[in-house]
This record gives structure tokens, C-alpha cells and sequence, in this order.
């Protein structure tokens, strides 16, 4: 195994008396994609939400190449590589899709006062386009992305936490709402960005077939505790994973 | 721009430039009062329609920047160095107002900068060594501008119009940078726009400090065209007023500042021959705008749009249902 770009060490958070993360650690090496899969009610959310500031867990850490980030913000864990999709939809709807896609770099070149007087570079409006024409949304880059499809937007979503270039990307639910063929294209995207561009991802997503064509290793979660860690096929043949989550 | 959209501004501009020379000078009078809060409104237009951020203490910084250029004036420092100090002293107050956004926001923050418009218009009125209190100040100069005095108001008017040009030009230049970008992202989703790195505690100060500080200039201008100023044009009814301005022009919408302040500033003027009944209908027709437009006036065209659209498609769906039912028989 290559050397951890994330770590994360005895993580725990609690909500009263309900112990939502409880102790949990793994580490995820450069360039792999790594699924986190589990019932409702396992602690995925929570995991992720810590993992990328936006709550503070009770105790652990979590490290970005090697730097402590446990109780940094969303703000300064982009700023350190880290990209991240959201559960539902988060496009700005009355921007087009190319100005989704700038806004979502344009912040890491430069400083304020240049990109007051100047605009965006020749090199973020390339990776722009080039996404448009990897998402196949030509069709639609200058309309207002709110116009767009469910599974339209989805994409949108998806391309604007690779604009930045992220070491790191965190997926919530990739598929969730998208029908059958838009699961397949966005499992092909996925894999293609991360052959292309490198990068780690950590996808959480409960269709199952999804995370395990993708991913080269599957965490399960269950009550909060770490159930089992292994490849796809290790996981699909975890006996007590069959027992508690996939089934036989 | 589109060539059609320069078209089209050009030709406002010379408009503008030639209908006041035809008016008396209640008109030009009247049409410079537009044009000054033509200027405040796209202040808070960036600060409300494109940042988000509910400001209802607008006026404060109107009054600032008024009193600001009468007491410089009156120390005999000059129109020209009291325009940009109007502008800094509310940028800067602008910054600070800020911070509450930081803290709540929508009708938390509304009611925040309510109480900020309160306390300056307190100030105004009861600092009397400063302000004159409730007497306000007088005999307040208008500029001249090498050596041509502006005192007449045709010639005050055009350099309104110059200013209002030349703010709306930065205006635009800033809504097409990365900032204008960094705005929407703020109004329309905060927290994804953090979470690609936009800093969104400094865009919200930003756009507190730029709107406040294009109060600042309209509040200074305001000061040199009526000549007197006193706490009453800046109190919290005036702020609300703004505010509607902005939303029946259509908060977002570049021009919506424009219609707006016309409707606010203008529209009473022609509603004078219904004397007392004419809050009645200035409130009958916002409610109703309200209801038909809730995104403003300049809204209408997409509005439009989107009803023909909805039109075609359904009737595609007809024709559609019809050719099925032709072929197969059976009603779909």
C-alpha cells in the first residue's frame, strides 16, 4: 500500500446519549477510491461530515498528508486539496453551467484584488471545457444550470468538485436519485478522473452494485463501529457482512 | 455585451443626457433625485439581490454619506475631497455592519440592520453640535468643476448622470469578475460555495462595504442637490423604501435599480393628483407586483418565457397523445 494521503484515527462523535461514530479508523493511500457503505442510522453521514469540518468530532483525528485537519473548517480543507460532492443537488441554479464550473476554481489562483481587476485564467476555463465535453454537457454549458435535468445537474455537481483539482475528493451519495444508465456513466466518469488526475476518493453511496465496480476497497459501517475493511469480492463473501448488511 | 444590449444603453444615456434640457426645474430636480437613488438602490442591490445579505439599514449610509459631504463642506474642505470620504467613511461602516451577517442571517439580520439604521438616525438627530439635531444644515454648496460652478441644477443634474454612469460601469465590471461569481455563489448557496474555497465571511463584508459605500456617494450628492439636510430623509422608512425599490426592479437584476428607484421616486410624482388615496394605490400596486412578479418588474420577460414554453410543450404533448391514440386506437 502506498503512503496514506487521509488518515483518520479513533474517530468518535455523539449526539447525547447515541454514539453515532465510535472509535473508527482507516486510512485512505493516494489515489485510491475507497467506499464506505452501511445501513441508515450507521454513521457514514457523521463520519463524512467530520471528515470534511463540518461538524466537530469528540475525539480522534484526522490527517491530510500527514498535517492534523481534525477540526478545521470546510473553507481550509478545500484550500488544502480536499473536494466534496453533497448528498442532494448543490448547483447555483441561476448561474450557467460554465459559471458553476469557474466558481468553483476561480478562488485558487491568484488573490482578491486580482480577481477583482482580472478575470479568471486561460487555464481554468480550459479544465472547464474539458469537463463539459468529458460530462457531455456541451449542449447545455450556457444555460442557467436550475434549467437543467435531475441527472443534468448531478453531473454539474460532480465536475465542479474536480475543478479545484482536488488531492482528495469526498462523494455523498454520487447516484442517489439518478436512474440506472446515469449510475453507469457517472461510475465510468469517476474511474476515468481518477486514472486521468490522480487524487483519492471516498464515496459513500448505498447502490451497491455502484461501489463495487468502483471502488478499490469497501468499508462497512454498522452502529457506528467499523464492520469490515477489504476489497469488493473480500467484502462480498465478509460473512458477517452478509449478515448484516448485504444479505444472502 | 450584446451589440443589441449597447445598443440600446447608448441610447438611455443620450436620453437621459437630452430630456432633462426640455424640463423645468422641478423636473430636473426630479430626475436628479431618481438618478441619486439610482445610485444608492445599486449599492444595496449588490448587497440584497446579488450577495444575499437582508439589509433594512440602508438609509443610515445614505445619511452618513450626506452628512459626511455637508460637514466637510462646511469645514471648507471641498465637494471634491467629500465625495470620496463619503464613500470611505460608509465603506468602512459598511465593513463593520458586516459582521452580524456573519453571525445570523434573513429576517435576523434584517432586523440587525434595522437597529443599526435606528441608532445612526439617532445620532443624526440627537448630536446636535455635530449634526444641528433636528434643524439639520444649511446653505449646503454645490461644486464647481474647474472653474464652472455647477449651482444650476441643469448642470448638477449631468454630473449626477456622470457618476450614476460611471458606478454603474464599475458595478458591471465587478458583477462579470470573479467577484460578481463569488456573490451569486453566496446568495444562492453558502455552504457549497465554502466548500470550494470561496470565503464567504469576506464576500459578506465585501458586499456590506461596497453597497454602503455606493450609499455613500448617493447620500453626498444628495446633500449638494437639496442644500439642506436633516435626520428625516435617513430614518428606517426610508431604508424599507429602498429595499422595496430594489425588489420591485427586481433584486439580481442589473437595470432593476433603475426601474425601481422610478417607481419609488418618480411614481409618487404622478400619483400626486390622487392626493390621499395615492398610498392606496402605490401599496395596491406593489402587493399585486408582488403577487404576479415576486422576482420584479424586469422578471417579466422570463416569466413570459417560461409561460410560452410551458404552452409548447404541452400542446406538443397533445399532438403527441392525438397521433398515438390515431394509430393504436386506444387513448393513452
Amino acid at each position: 500500500m502506498s503512503q496514506a494521503i487521509l488518515k483518520v484515527s479513533n474517530l468518535t462523535k455523539s449526539y447525547g446519549a447515541i454514539q453515532a461514530v465510535g472509535g473508527v479508523s482507516f486510512e485512505v493511500p493516494a489515489g485510491e477510491i475507497f467506499g464506505v457503505i452501511g445501513p441508515n442510522g450507521s454513521g457514514k453521514t457523521t463520519l463524512f461530515n467530520s471528515m470534511l469540518g463540518q461538524i466537530t468530532p469528540d475525539g480522534g483525528r484526522i490527517e491530510l498528508k500527514g498535517e492534523d485537519v481534525t477540526h478545521l473548517g470546510p473553507l481550509e480543507l478545500n484550500r488544502r486539496g480536499v473536494g466534496r460532492t453533497f448528498q442532494t443537488l448543490q448547483v447555483f441554479p441561476k448561474m450557467s453551467v460554465m459559471d458553476n464550473l469557474l466558481v468553483a476554481a476561480q478562488e485558487h489562483e491568484g488573490n482578491k484584488l486580482s480577481r477583482l481587476f482580472g478575470a479568471h485564467s486561460q487555464h481554468i476555463e480550459d479544465l472547464a471545457n474539458h469537463f463539459i465535453d468529458q460530462f457531455k454537457i456541451r449542449h447545455v454549458a450556457h444555460q442557467r444550470a436550475g434549467e437543467l435535468s435531475y441527472g443534468q445537474q448531478k453531473l454539474v455537481d460532480i465536475a465542479m468538485a474536480f475543478m479545484r483539482e482536488p488531492e482528495v475528493v469526498l462523494l455523498d451519495e454520487p447516484c442517489a436519485g439518478v436512474n440506472p444508465s446515469l449510475v453507469g456513466e457517472i461510475s465510468r466518469l469517476l474511474k476515468l478522473l481518477n486514472k486521468e488526475r490522480g487524487g483519492s476518493f471516498v464515496v459513500i453511496e448505498h447502490n451497491m452494485d455502484f461501489v463495487m465496480g468502483l471502488c478499490d476497497r469497501v468499508m462497512v459501517m454498522v452502529e457506528g463501529q467499523i464492520l469490515a475493511i477489504g476489497s469488493p469480492d473480500e467484502i462480498r463473501s465478509n460473512e458477517a457482512v452478509l449478515n448484516a448488511y448485504l444479505g444472502n | 455585451m450584446k451589440r443589441i444590449q449597447l445598443i440600446l444603453t447608448l441610447l438611455s444615456l443620450l436620453a437621459l443626457a437630452i430630456i432633462p434640457g426640455f424640463l423645468k426645474s422641478h423636473g430636473i430636480y426630479l430626475f436628479t433625485y431618481w438618478l441619486i437613488y439610482v445610485i444608492a438602490c445599486m449599492g444595496l442591490n449588490l448587497t440584497v439581490g446579488y450577495a444575499g445579505q437582508k439589509s433594512l439599514g440602508h438609509a443610515a449610509f445614505l445619511g452618513l454619506g450626506a452628512y459626511c459631504m455637508a460637514l466637510m463642506l462646511k469645514a471648507g474642505l471641498g465637494f471634491w475631497l467629500g465625495l470620496p470620504c463619503a464613500a470611505l467613511l460608509c465603506f468602512i461602516v459598511g465593513w463593520l455592519l458586516g459582521f452580524p451577517a456573519l453571525r445570523v442571517q434573513t429576517i435576523y439580520l434584517a432586523f440587525a440592520t434595522l437597529g443599526f439604521n435606528t441608532a445612526i438616525w439617532l445620532f443624526m438627530r440627537n448630536e446636535e453640535w455635530l449634526t444641528g439635531g433636528t434643524f439639520g444644515i444649511n446653505n449646503i454648496e454645490r461644486p464647481s468643476l474647474m472653474g464652472l460652478s455647477l449651482q444650476n441644477n441643469l448642470r448638477y443634474y449631468y454630473l449626477v448622470l456622470f457618476v450614476a454612469a460611471l458606478l454603474a460601469l464599475a458595478l458591471w465590471g465587478l458583477l462579470r469578475s470573479p467577484w460578481g461569481r463569488a456573490f451569486t455563489a453566496l446568495r444562492d448557496n453558502p455552504i457549497r460555495a465554502e466548500s470550494l474555497g470561496i470565503d464567504i465571511q469576506s464576500y459578506t463584508l465585501l458586499s456590506f462595504a461596497i453597497g454602503a459605500a455606493y450609499a455613500g456617494v448617493a447620500g453626498a450628492l444628495m446633500a449638494s442637490l437639496v442644500q439642506f439636510i436633516d435626520p428625516a430623509p435617513f430614518n428606517v422608512e426610508a431604508s424599507i423604501m429602498m429595499y422595496l425599490m430594489v425588489v420591485v426592479g427586481g433584486p439580481g437584476y442589473f437595470l432593476g435599480p433603475i426601474l425601481g428607484a422610478a417607481v419609488g421616486v418618480i411614481l409618487p410624482e404622478w400619483l400626486r393628483f390622487a392626493q390621499a388615496w395615492y398610498l392606496l394605490i402605490f401599496g395596491a400596486a406593489v402587493i399585486t407586483l408582488m403577487i404576479w412578479l415576486p422576482d420584479g418588474l424586469l422578471s417579466l420577460p422570463s416569466v413570459l418565457a417560461k409561460k410560452r414554453q410551458s404552452r409548447e410543450a404541452s400542446k406538443k404533448r397533445q399532438e403527441a397523445a392525438s397521433l398515438l391514440q390515431a394509430h393504436t386506437g386506444e387513448n393513452p
